[in-house]
């Protein structure tokens, strides 16, 4: 068969809402892009425990450090089934890892902020993971099957992670003032970093209208960003916090909010590595990998002995 | 030594009387590191009650493009089915 007619089989199956599935025939275009996008996911979901990891042994109390523990196993939980779903796609995991650790790929840029406070916990579960949910939520019907698979996996755990962030901030806006201008704070930092999460505004996006053909995606950058401002302003009222944006508006019209225009100066920056944290959570990372080189290779030695021994027995 | 660990595929029984079913896949030394890190990652939550691991090496799949070949002919064989066949109304429990 032609690649052409190749081609057109593999967009009347998108089309018919039918999975594409690892064996099948995909645009080389199809399997790039995914490789791209599920392996940056992966990444942000690694690199993102480093931030909330820095408070683990410092969480208030048992209540909130097992919260906090469970939360950033989920996390590493959640990299393992994008790695996995990723390497359904002809690419080995020890190059995906290459890439993150010499700097080559993307993670996302929100996990290059620094969490100085004890709120931070919060507002990222609130927050961060609250637009990683409303991101992941329409992946579920992705095009590519391992990819929707892992999505509903993940879906189902990431809704106790921003319960808890949320629960962490009620309780900070319910005690003293310090408290609840700790929270506050912790918002005001957070808040656009949060909105950025959702990537490039669609008309500097590149990738959006041949993703949303191929069914990867299912609403563009801006909806979803709009989706949870809607969604995410009247949860910050019931804490009686601020959002810091003062165009911020309800426009009766629109039935949306209205908000304030992005600084995409900033998420550029972040993005090319000059975020506050980029440095320190690759140096993280490389150190990681570095120290448990001896680990793998003893689990490898240790295997192949048992292989040894069991033909000796036999 | 540096050199990948083997690629498994896990299954999961969600509880006794199904089947196992296939939950995604991992890298792991030899079997019982497998076996422990499906237990770590993928039964978190009461997903199931027994684990199976299985290097995907030595899983075989179809080829997709044999679909047609393989599983189309089942469909115009009606007569496997019940209701293929007609009954008079007065026949009970069949
Ligand atoms: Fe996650
Ligand atoms: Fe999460």
């Amino acid at each position: 068969m032609t690649t052409e007619s190749l081609t057109r089989r593999f967009q009347d199956k998108i089309d018919q809402e039918l999975k594409i599935e690892p064996k099948d025939w995909m645009p080389d275009a199809y399997r790039k892009t995914l490789i791209r996008q599920i392996s940056q996911h992966a990444h942000s979901e690694v690199v993102g425990m480093l931030p909330e990891g820095n408070w683990i042994t410092r969480a208030p109390s048992l209540r909130r450090k097992v919260a906090l523990l469970a939360k950033v196993q989920d996390e590493a939980g959640h990299g393992l089934y994008l790695y996995s779903a990723c390497e359904t796609l002809g690419i080995r995991r020890e190059t995906l890892i290459e890439e993150l650790l010499s700097g080559k790929a993307k993670y996302s840029s929100i996990f290059n902020y620094p969490t100085l406070t004890w709120a931070d916990i919060g507002a990222i579960g609130w927050l961060v993971d609250g637009a990683a949910i409303m991101n992941q939520v329409p992946l579920c019907r992705c095009s590519y099957g391992p990819y929707a698979r892992a999505m509903v996996r993940v879906c189902k755990e990431e809704s106790f992670h921003q319960r808890q962030g949320f629960e962490i901030l009620l309780t900070l806006c319910q005690g003293a003032a310090d408290q609840k201008a700790m929270a506050q704070d912790a918002l005001d930092r957070w808040w656009w970093p949060s909105l950025m999460m959702f990537g490039p505004s669609d008309k500097d996006s590149i990738h959006t209208a041949q993703s949303m053909r191929w069914k990867i995606k299912r609403f563009t950058n801006d909806e979803l960003r709009q989706k949870f401002i809607d969604m995410t302003v009247p949860q910050a009222e019931v804490l009686g916090l601020t959002i810091p944006d003062p165009e911020l508006q309800w426009d009766e019209a629109s039935g949306h909010y209205h908000s304030g225009p992005i600084d995409w100066e900033e998420f550029g920056q972040v993005l090319r590595g000059n975020g506050p944290c980029n440095a320190e959570r690759l140096e993280a990372r490389q150190r990681a990998h570095q120290e448990g080189t001896w680990v793998r290779e003893a689990a490898q030695a240790y295997a192949a002995k048992q292989i040894e021994e069991s033909k000796k027995v036999g | 030594m540096q050199s990948e660990w083997p690629l498994w595929e896990v299954f999961i029984r969600p509880k006794n009387g199904l089947h196992h079913i296939h939950a995604g896949s991992l890298h792991a030394a030899d079997a019982a590191m497998a076996i422990q890190n499906a237990r770590d990652v993928y039964t978190r939550r009461n997903e199931g009650v027994s684990l199976w691991v299985v290097e995907s090496v030595h899983l075989h799949a179809s080829d997709p493009d044999d679909a047609d070949m393989l599983f189309e002919p089942a469909k115009d064989k009606i007569y496997r089915h019940p209701t293929f066949y007609d009954l008079p109304d007065e026949v009970k429990h069949m």
